[in-house]
């Protein structure tokens, strides 16, 4: 199939996000919609995802993450989205223009819109600042996943898992599809980040859970053969998995001319999910770290429906507080209402001060904070939010 | 994963076969040799202990290709950078190597470094570099994204920028190329010389008429082992180093070095022929030849360092921190020697320019032996052409026809992959595989690809 020179929207990413962005697209009358996905085969994450829960709100009944993948898929299909995989958005530019490489190499397409929807990617060892060896046998959720769906042998039986997010679950469940039993969970945190009843999981299947405990460094040449933990105590291991800490993946974002929010990593859009360069829009994961799939499918559902919306003049949105960890989006556009999506760095108990009105907020870094704003009059020319902490 | 090849059955033990040099080691300075002595007529072997090529020292450097400046002058060590460098710059486009000529600016922070420039200068005229000073003004309107402090620099304008793995990896295969046999998971377990070297290894018995030693952090042993004697010790020098993601090196044009202290070069900062950022690397002693750890306490200390050298990286994105080990000795400068009783070059304290001396260190071991094989220069060698992964040439991403990217963050095609796999130097291994390619080795660590990789090399 080629590539057409020029399309109404262009959606870059095949995930949930995308996809519903790209079903509704068609619903709504767009003529072309081509999304672009890097990977050999559509459907984003979920395909690797061989476990449950998937589809209760797209689909109304329980599924797996590659059914929920592949329904996914033929529903855009059947609505006449057209999806280009194996194809790899190099650059993004004004026009818009993507600079494209193919399997048959490099080309260029065109577009009236583009959605970006390219999702979030978990923390490499570097980022969490573990120091040791760098022996093979170190994996992310992500990367073990896609091995144990290309059904290659994992490189170690009993590794630990750093990390207690919900990732951390589709990890112990991944290996155990793949016959490998970690050993061990260890988390910064004092509980585990996932609620219960995902907490009790681990127990239930005899994994020990090492709260308060960090990786200080990992041990071995070829591989790995232990872990040394932040009290000195050295714990033997055949390998490790890196699991949450999500960051937006959002290096297309950071070479391009679209404006950057280091605070989310993401891109800067107002709450129609446009960017800076107004024919530009995102949705997804990534805006944010971290949601499931079925609240990037609404989101990418939601925003589809603002492609076509004439573009707004958008004022910025101050943050006060050091324990906002991001806000998103990050400006608005007067006229329209919004829902702000924020989280807190730090376990919190105060208020939330969006421009005059007073929210109660306790809240923990993991947990979403989703606050209505009413529209902003005509002629505003910002809006400040403050979190202040309980006298 | 295919890396974990720990239980692979031992490769079977070659046929007794007689080679004019044994060269035991296949870091940049052994594959060097081997090609050297390959274009002079020889017939090579190359023996490596580890799974693939590049495995000790040669695994993790600078990635800098340099003009010999700042070494010693009359030494052994700028005899053979100046003609490495050379070498370098004379063969690259043969073999589709980089280059990115990107000089360096050597910058004085205090008064006190001030003072010691006109004396290095003087010392890399004498090494016969071209250097031009510069006031604090000049500098900072050469590279903007100076920190506060420059009190004065030179420039040197041959130092450059190579890539540290495809420039080795082009060196071994236009050996094997032209007829040098590689032989990995090959450990050199004891010899005697006897007419000629019978080398016990863990492949069988290996018959050369001359041996080489370029063991690098393991040369004085196979020194002992061989010799009876230790002509140095190695004591190793870890040297850890941060790379910046991609943005990053929009901050430094130039490679920036400190004034030199008697120990090391310094904190460098460079671009990668990748198009990263690096900063390094430190210079800690150990014993350990195997490991070299990384250290998040002395990364912080670095990553500061290099913030106050550019600001700007305050804000920029790590992509990966590593560490190397540099065969130091207890000499500064190389120590080369020659039996010529018993036919054995030794190349040892190859330390930290081993990169940008590796073709002239060549010449230098072949015109020690060249008297102990009889040989005939090849008239017309084949010149392989490497598979650039580099940004200073055109990519295969850029081509048509590539099978589309596999490494996203780095940009590495399928067709590029499936190319490194049926290499007569293949790689064997996953940390192979990243030498040769560099999957893997982006902003995502193998996020997206490490699965694809596993399949492409199992299938292979």
């Amino acid at each position: 199939m080629t590539l057409p020179a020029h399309v109404d929207v262009a959606i870059v990413g095949s995930g949930p996000a995308g996809l519903a962005a790209a079903i509704r697209l068609k619903a709504l009358g767009i003529d072309s919609v081509t999304v672009l996905e890097r990977d050999p085969t559509p459907g984003g994450v979920p395909q690797f995802c061989a476990h449950s829960p998937y589809g209760l709100r797209e689909f109304h009944r329980l599924m797996r993450g590659p059914a929920y993948a592949r329904r996914l898929v033929a529903q855009a299909l059947a609505a006449g989205v057209t999806i280009h995989a194996g194809v790899t958005v190099t650059a993004l530019h004004p026009g818009p223009r993507l600079s494209l490489t193919t399997p048959a190499g490099p080309t260029e397409i065109t577009a009236t819109r583009v959605l970006l929807a390219t999702g979030v990617r978990e923390a490499s060892r570097v980022v969490r600042r573990i120091g040791g060896t760098k022996p093979g046998g170190i994996l992310t959720t992500g990367a073990l996943q896609r091995l144990v769906a290309l059904g290659q042998p994992l490189p170690f039986r009993n590794p630990v898992i750093l990390g207690t997010e919900l990732v951390a679950f589709s990890a112990i469940m991944t290996c155990r599809s793949a016959g490998v039993t970690p050993s061990a969970m260890i988390t910064r945190e004092t509980g585990t980040t996932a609620r219960w009843p995902t907490g009790l999981f681990p127990r239930l299947l005899g994994i020990p859970v090492h709260h308060r405990t960090s990786v200080a460094a990992i041990n071995g040449r070829d591989r790995v053969t232990s872990v040394t933990l932040d009290s000195g105590q050295e714990m033997a291991t055949d390998g490790v998995i890196l699991t949450g800490q999500f960051r937006p993946d959002a290096a297309l974002i950071r070479d391009s001319h679209l404006d950057w929010d280091d605070r989310t990593g993401g891109p800067v859009t107002d709450q129609t999910g446009r960017c800076s360069d107004p024919a530009y829009f995102a949705a997804g994961n990534l805006l944010r770290p971290v949601e499931t799939a079925g609240w990037c499918w609404a989101e990418g559902g939601r925003i589809a429906e603002s492609l076509t919306a004439p573009a707004r003049a958008t004022v910025p949105i101050h943050l006060n507080g050091d324990a906002l960890a991001y806000v998103t989006p990050q400006r608005l556009a007067p006229g329209l209402p919004a829902r702000l999506q924020l989280r807190v760095n730090r376990p919190w108990r105060g208020q939330l001060i969006v421009g005059a009105t007073a929210h109660k907020i306790d809240s923990r870094p993991e947990r979403r904070i989703l606050i209505p704003v009413p529209a902003l009059p005509d002629g505003a020319t910002d809006i400040t939010i403050t979190l202040r902490k309980d006298a | 994963m295919v890396s974990s090849c720990a239980n692979e059955p031992m490769p079977a033990a070659l046929p007794d076969s007689s080679h004019d040099a044994a060269i035991i080691g296949a870091g940049v300075i052994g594959c060097a040799i081997a090609r050297r002595l390959t274009l002079e007529g020889w017939k090579v072997a190359v023996l490596e202990k580890a799974r693939d090529v590049l495995d000790g020292a040669s695994k993790s450097n600078s990635a800098i290709l340099h003009t010999g400046f700042d070494a010693p002058v009359g030494s052994l060590e700028q005899r053979c950078v100046a003609a490495g460098y050379a070498e370098y710059r004379a063969i690259h486009r043969r073999l589709n190597l980089p280059l990115i000529e990107s000089g360096a600016l050597v910058i004085a922070w205090s008064a006190d470094q001030e003072a010691a420039l006109p004396a290095l200068m003087d010392q890399a005229r004498a090494n016969g570099v071209d250097v031009a000073p510069l006031t604090a003004a000049e500098t900072r309107a050469l590279e903007p994204g100076l920190g506060p402090g420059v009190a004065a620099s030179f420039r040197v304008p041959g130092e450059s920028l190579i890539d540290p793995w495809s420039a080795p990896h082009a060196y071994l295969l236009q050996a094997v190329e032209n007829g040098a046999t590689l032989l990995r998971d090959c450990t050199v377990t004891g010899g005697n010389f006897d007419q000629g070297w019978h080398l016990e290894t863990t492949r069988g018995t290996i018959r050369a008429r001359v041996t080489i030693n370029a063991a690098g952090l393991y040369g004085d042993q196979i020194d002992q082992m061989l010799t009876g004697a230790m002509s140095f010790r190695i004591k190793p020098r870890k040297g850890q180093f941060i790379v910046y993601d991609k943005p990053a090196a929009a901050l430094a044009g130039h490679v920036l070095l400190p004034v030199p202290t008697a120990v090391t070069k310094g904190v460098v900062i460079c671009r990668t022929a990748y198009g990263n950022l690096l900063v390094g690397p430190t210079a800690e002693e150990q014993d350990d030849r195997e490991t070299a750890a990384l250290v998040p306490e002395t990364l912080d200390a670095l990553r500061l360092r290099g913030e106050e050298i550019l600001p700007g990286l305050a804000g920029c994105d790590i992509t990966a921190i590593y560490a190397g080990l540099r065969p130091a000795t207890q000499f500064k400068d190389y120590q080369i020697s020659k039996d010529a009783m018993r036919n054995y070059i030794c190349v040892g304290g190859i330390r930290s320019t081993g990169l940008s001396s590796a073709l002239g260190t060549a010449h230098y071991v072949h015109d020690l032996c060249a008297d102990m094989v009889t040989a005939t220069s090849l008239p017309d060698p084949a010149w392989p052409q490497m598979s650039n992964i580099t940004q200073g040439l055109p990519r295969s991403c850029d081509a048509p026809d590539n099978g589309g990217i596999v490494c996203h963050c780095e940009l590495v095609t399928r067709a590029e992959i499936a190319a490194a796999l049926a290499s007569p130097i293949a790689p064997q291994t996953l940390a192979g595989l990243k030498r040769m390619t560099r999957v893997t080795m982006g902003r995502c660590q193998g996020n997206y690809c490490a699965g694809e990789i596993a399949a492409m090399m199992a299938r292979s």
